[in-house]
């Protein structure tokens, strides 16, 4: 009966008593987090503002590196994880990114067959998006 | 027979499920909970973006995102809240020691590189109004100002949260309920540096280039 299998609460890193100092591998995940993160924040400033890359894929770029960094977020500071005690925390997070996902997909998708499919003069077109 | 009782054996040494282990500790539920609540928080936000990015091109002839949005001045705000997380996470670390000191010294620091960013937003803010260049003069500076301003306002609730939580951690300790409230506050830090990673991202940087 000791190994009682519970979830694991998102944020922790480990259920698992703990010496009484700080342990040095738990800071080395955040610092690796930290690294990384950084990494991809001055990245995302340089495909902003380089002439190097192809202009209309520069967005896209961004977006990439977005989602990155998110993921290095979610991985070493929130210490969410692909272990069975994290499979609730997992499915949350899945279900709050697919509605995330269908908001702004969906915004975007039917503001653009709204503007394309109706004609303003051009004084009132321009308080709507402009394509 | 033989073969049913070592699947007996296998059975009592193997993990309990954890739908016989009965309710799940506290801290558990309550993580679990804040979660919830967070990812809620999310979908909330990603309506303001998807507002953001239907009138981003919306200036209604007033000044764009190229001419208003100052890259510097938003990579530094990126910078502060980053570490600020860097030493959230530091603390949590401290509280789960029992380590004091090191516990407000941490959240002093992230403290004050969250009221940092506070302050260069609300300085962006003012120096766009004073250009006349407020939430009322287009649709895209409405959505501009609601989705910074509203990520604006949860760092503000963070840091008079993380006020309180030290003052409780000064009179009450590391008790449970503490400990389960500052777990709940590093989510909320955590959570808020995810968010201003998309608003860096998608406000200012694509913005500026519609």
């Amino acid at each position: 009966m000791t190994d009682i299998q519970y979830d694991r609460a998102p944020g922790d890193i480990s259920i698992s008593a703990k010496p009484d100092k700080m342990d040095l591998s738990d800071v080395g995940i955040y610092t690796i987090g930290l690294t990384l993160a950084l990494i991809l924040t001055a990245t995302s400033f340089w495909v902003a503002n380089t002439s190097l890359i192809w202009v209309p894929g520069i967005s896209l770029g961004l977006a990439v590196l977005a989602i990155a960094q998110m993921g290095v977020h979610l991985v070493f500071f929130l210490h969410i994880t692909s272990a069975p005690d994290n499979t609730n925390n997992v499915l949350a997070l899945a279900f709050g990114v697919f509605i995330v996902f269908l908001v702004c997909a969906g915004s975007l998708w039917i503001m653009r067959d709204l503007n394309s499919n109706m004609t303003m003069p051009p004084e009132l077109m321009n308080l709507h998006m402009q394509r | 027979m033989n073969v049913a009782v070592a699947i007996h054996d296998v059975k009592q040494d193997a993990f309990v499920p954890a739908s016989e282990a009965g309710p799940a500790p506290k801290r558990i539920v309550v993580g679990f909970g804040f979660w919830i609540f967070l990812l809620s928080d999310i979908v909330m936000f990603s309506v303001l973006f998807a507002a953001y990015a239907v009138l981003a091109r919306a200036t209604a002839g007033g000044p764009t995102g190229a001419q208003l949005f100052n890259q510097v001045n938003v990579a530094i705000q990126t910078a502060f809240l980053l570490v600020s997380s860097y030493t959230c996470g530091m603390m949590s670390l401290a509280i789960s020691t029992r380590q004091r000191l090191n516990t407000y010294t941490f959240a002093f620091i992230t403290f004050v590189l969250g009221a940092a960013f506070l302050y260069l937003e609300v300085h962006e803010f003012a120096s766009m109004i004073a250009r006349g260049a407020g939430p009322q003069r287009s649709a895209f500076l409405s959505a501009f100002f609601t989705v910074v301003g509203c990520h604006g306002l949860h760092v503000t609730a963070g840091l008079l949260w993380l006020v309180v939580m030290m003052a409780q951690v000064a009179i009450k300790g590391f008790r449970p309920a503490v400990d389960r409230r500052l777990l709940c506050f590093a989510l909320f830090w955590h959570a808020l540096d995810i968010i201003w990673v998309w608003l860096f991202t998608a406000v200012y940087l694509i913005g500026a280039r519609l």
